[in-house]
């Protein structure tokens, strides 16, 4: 698909891209230049374009996170010109492609920022704190054995849709790099109504959403000011009315006598 | 699980605290209505709150410790979130965020600030423009020493400029209340949204109608 042979126009765009050697190196902007970029490469490949050219010029590629390229596995995270996943409503950034680009744009390329996500690299983050929430409340204590029969255990359909679309979290967390205050609430709140909504996860509520918030503080997360800036760059559209079912799920915890004695994971 | 060491514990205290504090705004706006019937509206209503001896001492110890708590832990919330955010960006795009929502910190000590300015003022009466005495009835004349401050067109710009600050504070605050406690869901949300618009625009205008036409000569004795 070179620029000679391709029937489809070529373009270059200018990118100002956070270059950092190390967790505890000092980060400073680069600019690099993609050519021969076409509309129907994915943002992932015009960066697998200019890291070729790195490499070729004997350069340091630019360390980026990526693994499905399909937008399923969350893995995929950098904010392009202040939008994490590059403001393409329910786009993660392998499928936003350069036809959202202009011939000879800048595009400013940022990794993840928040207290709780250090960077391993240029666009690389460690988003481990998540992994954390998940061994801290997100999952069901009790011995589930075998598949059980369809229907064994009678769920609404709004029920299970609720805990479907909570769900369809892929944990790549942007949420938490948009969020003016690095909170984790959208993760954590569809984790914890996903639960909440179903039988199976109804007996350790409270416990869980406490064992939640807990994690969540020892990650260094912040607190949700109801901004909504989480939904908004959601790949998955994760709706804001979790973080409001995770508060509600605390306050019914608050009056329980004995909140907080989750059992820990494989024991 | 701590009410006052959790994050969406203490959360829930601003929300709890600000709810009070917005019932407050209600009827002390319904309280200062009474101006537009003239002196002896006003001077009535103080007259009948006077009476209320004591239960106005427990409403304003009560209305005090709602604020204090309100604005220790806005102030304890905010600078843990900003230490969770290094907000190193060099490009951010806010998609959703408003400016209401993004100023909250500022606009609220702006609000402790004009709060303490108002108390001093016509409360304790410590500030050089008040004017005290009694009425014909021989009641406290609330209508004079109010009509006597907001003629000052500063003093007039000063109720305004607040009156906009409360505007922003709780069109972004009154929505935050009801997904704070948790009665949010994707039907209620833009409804709560609108009612927070709508019930600040309200103040905005009902409490700036009292400085505005006093000025405007409209509102006079």
């Amino acid at each position: 698909m070179s620029a000679q042979t391709s029937e489809h126009k070529t373009m270059s765009v200018k990118l100002i891209v956070w270059r950092q050697k190390g967790p505890n190196e000092p980060g400073r902007f680069e600019t690099h230049v993609a050519k021969g970029i076409t509309e129907h490469h994915s943002f992932l490949e015009m960066l697998d374009v200019v890291n070729e050219d790195l490499i070729k010029q004997g350069k340091d590629p630019i360390a980026f996170d990526h693994d499905c390229r399909e937008g399923i596995c969350g893995t995929c995270s950098a904010v392009v010109n202040g939008v994490p996943h590059g403001g393409q409503k329910r786009t993660t950034l392998c499928q936003l492609h350069m036809r959202k680009f202009k011939d000879g744009d800048a595009i400013y390329l940022e990794p993840w920022r928040a207290r709780a996500f250090p960077i391993i690299r240029d666009l690389v983050v460690n988003r481990g704190a998540l992994d954390k929430l998940i061994q801290a409340a997100g999952y069901v204590s009790c011995h589930t054995g075998g598949v059980p029969d369809a229907n064994a255990i009678p769920i609404s359909k709004p029920d299970s849709d609720y805990a479907m679309d909570a769900a369809e979290c892929i944990g790549c967390g942007a949420c938490v790099a948009a969020c003016p205050n690095g909170a984790a609430m959208l993760f954590a709140g569809a984790k914890v109504a996903q639960f909440a909504a179903l039988p199976q996860g109804q007996v350790e509520a409270p416990e869980r959403v406490a064992a939640m918030i807990q994690a969540m503080q020892e990650c260094g997360f912040g607190n949700c000011t109801n901004h909504y800036e989480c939904q908004a760059v959601c790949p998955k559209d994760v709706d804001v009315k979790f973080i409001a079912r995770l508060n509600r799920e605390f306050h019914k915890a608050l009056f329980k006598a004995k909140a907080g004695t989750f059992t820990p994971i494989g024991e | 699980m701590r009410l006052f060491s959790d994050s969406i514990g203490r959360k829930a205290v601003v929300a709890v605290t600000g709810l009070f504090m917005l019932l407050f705004v209600v009827t002390h706006l319904l309280g200062n209505s009474t101006i537009f019937a003239g002196p002896d509206g006003i001077n009535a209503y103080a007259e009948k709150l006077r009476g209320l001896g004591p239960f106005v001492l427990v409403f304003r110890i009560f209305m005090a410790a709602m604020l204090v708590l309100h604005v220790i832990f806005a102030i304890l919330l905010t600078l843990e979130n900003r230490a969770a955010n290094p907000g190193k960006y060099a490009v951010k795009k806010m998609l959703k965020a408003t400016f209401a929502g993004e100023t909250m910190i500022w606009t609220g000590l702006l609000l402790l600030a004009f709060i303490v300015y108002h108390l001093l003022q016509f409360t304790l009466h410590i500030t050089p423009d008040v004017v005290l005495g009694n009425d014909a009835k021989n009641r406290v004349d609330v209508f004079t020493m109010v009509f006597s401050s907001l003629r000052i067109t500063p003093i007039a710009l000063v109720y305004v400029a607040a009156m906009v600050t409360l505007f922003l504070h709780l069109s972004h605050g009154i929505q935050s209340i009801f997904q704070t406690l948790g009665l949010n869901n994707e039907k209620t949300m833009p409804q709560f949204g609108m009612l927070g618009k709508l019930l600040s625009a309200l103040f905005l205008v009902g409490y700036s109608a009292i400085p505005v036409l006093i000025l405007a000569g409209i509102l006079a004795k």
